[in-house]
């Protein structure tokens, strides 16, 4: 705990000569990069498992490389493999095919993050910069909604898309996340009101309307926050896993976290289909992998309390 | 605030609209006009806030109160649920269980966060080290449980077969009752160590340098400094922190649901979980919403103990 000193010491010690801190400050990166390496590392154990062979993981359990390399999990995982071929490699046999999860989870990942995202962004738009009277009291209201635990809504929306006859319909599944998301409409008000008015008040005296104002000068001037809040509430959908699996557990609708859980739980119990898995494991994650690699930079400045003081 | 100028030269039409208004007879004007079109703003928002989240939170009151298996109407049995939650075993065994699971879990998470912040804070601030760090909590819980149920199976996972390596007795992660809550909360600690680092990184990104330079100048120690500078400026954020991970850990229940489901026997048979098989197991949904009732108001406890104790929105920064 003597890394509070920062930055200043090692500055001025790196003038006077390298050699006096360099181990206190080789200890200090061993310490990050086996951080580092708990992280990601596991992933890469995914990756290999996946792309063994069932009946060799476990003689050969420590090599680093695969073990018997083939590609049967993926086939099996994407319903390719007959009953038989799947068992004789160690699956259960059980019909599966995640390009049917793959699909719903994007389409319910879209779906949601885009109606959250622009009918939160509306609503900001009258929390920042309509006057009316109540809209601090309605704000309250709706920022109060973030401390309520998603299980106390859970139980009667369930109800609700249930005597609407919409269990295991695309649309029971986006209707509850469609509208809003008190913490998107939290976070876009924060930056409108940050946002210089002088544009927008130049556009009024031009007699343009507020939708005007919203599409043509808002919505543009915040393009990067809003992509931001888009790329945190796609990611988070696409890991949602309590909704879906309350209303969305049949196959048509079925989603990638509630498709895992149906395969582990569908593993031979003795000796579970472990490369299947983890090949399963590995496309779900894929996609949230390909956005972290495009937007990374993003995603990690958009950590911080900044928004939330 | 700063375009008082322009508004200031506008012509007292309607068009004018948002300003704050600095004579009352025109604000009021502005106020009714700007009224009609924020009710067309906020009005998706406001339909989704009332459908699903105001009126099933005064349903699922109302359903405590109920005996109600989903089938027929609800029947009104007043405080019946709660008694019998009361003297309900499994009730406790929850409440104990998910404590457990609490504690553990947010120890070791800000402890390790802590450290992993202050280090990054003093050589690694680069993107692709924050990044690598931040992965896990980018991951579905339920990929983090497979993840960790392969890694940590008891035949042939790496992390037992290490375990073997250097002579020690395998360890049933999953399958045995003293390990089966450490390990989610094992798991849920790699998962959220990184974001919680990064976000007390933030923190001691915005403690203003010329504190430590003060500090070093008046020949204070390392540990004085991190005790006497970075500790106190750090407070809010850690509470912050503090409360919002608690809360979230009080709802743990993917890696359970596809792990352990609460076994072995009660031992990782969680709040939600609990609940969970209440409600839709055994159609139970009146037992079911007055447990999550218990649970908001446990969470409600929690973080207004939290905010009051730790003065959590106060800053010594000034």
């Amino acid at each position: 705990m003597t890394t509070a000193t920062s930055a200043i010491p090692a500055k001025s010690r790196r003038i006077n000569g390298r050699r006096r801190f360099n181990w206190r400050r080789a200890g200090a990166w061993a310490l990050v990069v086996l951080a580092v390496a708990v992280s990601v590392l596991p992933f890469y154990w995914v990756l290999r498992t996946s792309l063994s062979s069932n009946s060799a993981l476990a003689s050969n359990a420590s090599n680093l490389l695969p073990a018997d390399f083939n590609l049967g999990a993926y086939k099996r995982v994407f319903g390719l493999q007959t009953a038989q071929e799947a068992m004789a490699e160690g699956g259960s046999g059980a019909k599966i095919d995640f390009w049917i999860y793959l699909r719903n989870t994007v389409l319910f990942a879209g779906i949601t993050t885009a109606g959250a995202v622009f009918f939160s962004a509306m609503a900001a738009y009258a929390f920042s910069r309509l006057r009316w009277r109540g809209r601090n009291a309605v704000f309250s209201l709706f920022l109060a909604t973030m401390m309520v635990p998603p299980i106390f809504t859970a139980l009667p929306n369930f109800l609700l898309i249930k005597n609407l006859g919409l269990l295991n319909t695309m649309l029971g599944m986006v209707l509850p996340y469609l509208f809003m998301t008190p913490f998107a409409i939290f976070f876009l008000r924060q930056f409108f009101l940050n946002m210089s008015r002088e544009v927008e008040e130049a556009a009024m005296l031009d007699g343009a309307k507020h939708l005007r104002i919203f599409f043509q000068i808002v919505l543009p001037n915040a393009a990067a926050p809003i992509a931001t809040l888009a790329l945190l509430t796609f990611i988070g959908q696409w890991n949602e896993y309590f909704w879906p699996l309350l209303v969305g557990n049949q196959e048509n609708v079925r989603v990638l976290t509630v498709g895992l859980g149906v395969f582990k739980s569908q593993s031979p119990q003795g000796a579970p289909d472990w490369s299947g898995l983890m090949a399963a494991t590995l496309i779900s994650a894929l996609p949230v992998l390909l956005l972290f690699i495009a937007f990374g930079k993003k995603i990690v400045n958009s950590i911080g309390f900044s928004g939330i003081k | 605030m700063t375009t008082t100028t322009a508004r200031g030269a506008a012509p007292a039409r309607k068009a004018t609209g948002t300003g704050t208004g600095d004579a009352a007879p025109r604000r009021r004007r502005r106020t009714r006009s700007d009224l009609r079109v924020a009710l067309l703003f906020i009005a998706p928002a406001m339909l989704g806030f009332v459908v699903f989240y105001l009126v099933p939170s005064i349903r699922g009151l109302y359903l405590s109160f109920t005996e109600y298996n989903i089938l027929g109407t609800p029947k009104w049995i007043g405080g019946a649920n709660y008694a019998a939650i009361a003297k309900d075993p499994l009730f406790w065994n929850a409440l104990g269980v998910t404590t457990q699971y609490v504690l553990i879990n947010i120890v070791l998470q800000t402890v390790l966060a802590l450290g992993l912040a202050l280090l990054m804070h003093r050589v690694a601030k680069s993107t692709f080290i924050r990044g690598s760090l931040l992965l896990p909590y980018l991951m579905a819980n339920v990929i983090a449980a497979l993840l960790w149920f392969w890694l940590l199976d008891y035949q042939i996972g790496i992390v037992n077969n290490l375990i073997d390596a250097i002579g020690l007795p395998r360890i049933a992660f999953f399958g045995s009752e003293e390990w089966a809550i450490p390990t989610q909360a094992l798991i849920n600690t790699w998962r959220h160590m990184g974001y919680t680092a990064l976000l007390i990184f933030a923190g001691l990104q915005a403690i203003p340098q010329h504190l430590y330079e003060v500090a070093n100048l008046d020949g204070a120690s390392p540990f004085q400094t991190f005790w006497k500078i970075t500790m106190p400026l750090l407070r809010p954020v850690v509470v912050l922190v503090l409360v919002v991970t608690v809360i979230g850990s009080f709802q743990v229940f993917d890696t359970v649901a596809v792990t352990t489901q609460g076994g072995p026997i009660n031992a990782s048979r969680v709040l939600q979980y609990y609940i969970y098989q209440r409600a839709f197991t055994e159609s139970d949904f009146g037992y079911g919403s007055a447990l999550a009732v218990i649970l908001f108001v446990i969470l409600a406890l929690v973080a207004f103990i939290q905010m009051k104790f730790l003065k959590g929105n106060e800053s010594d920064l000034d």
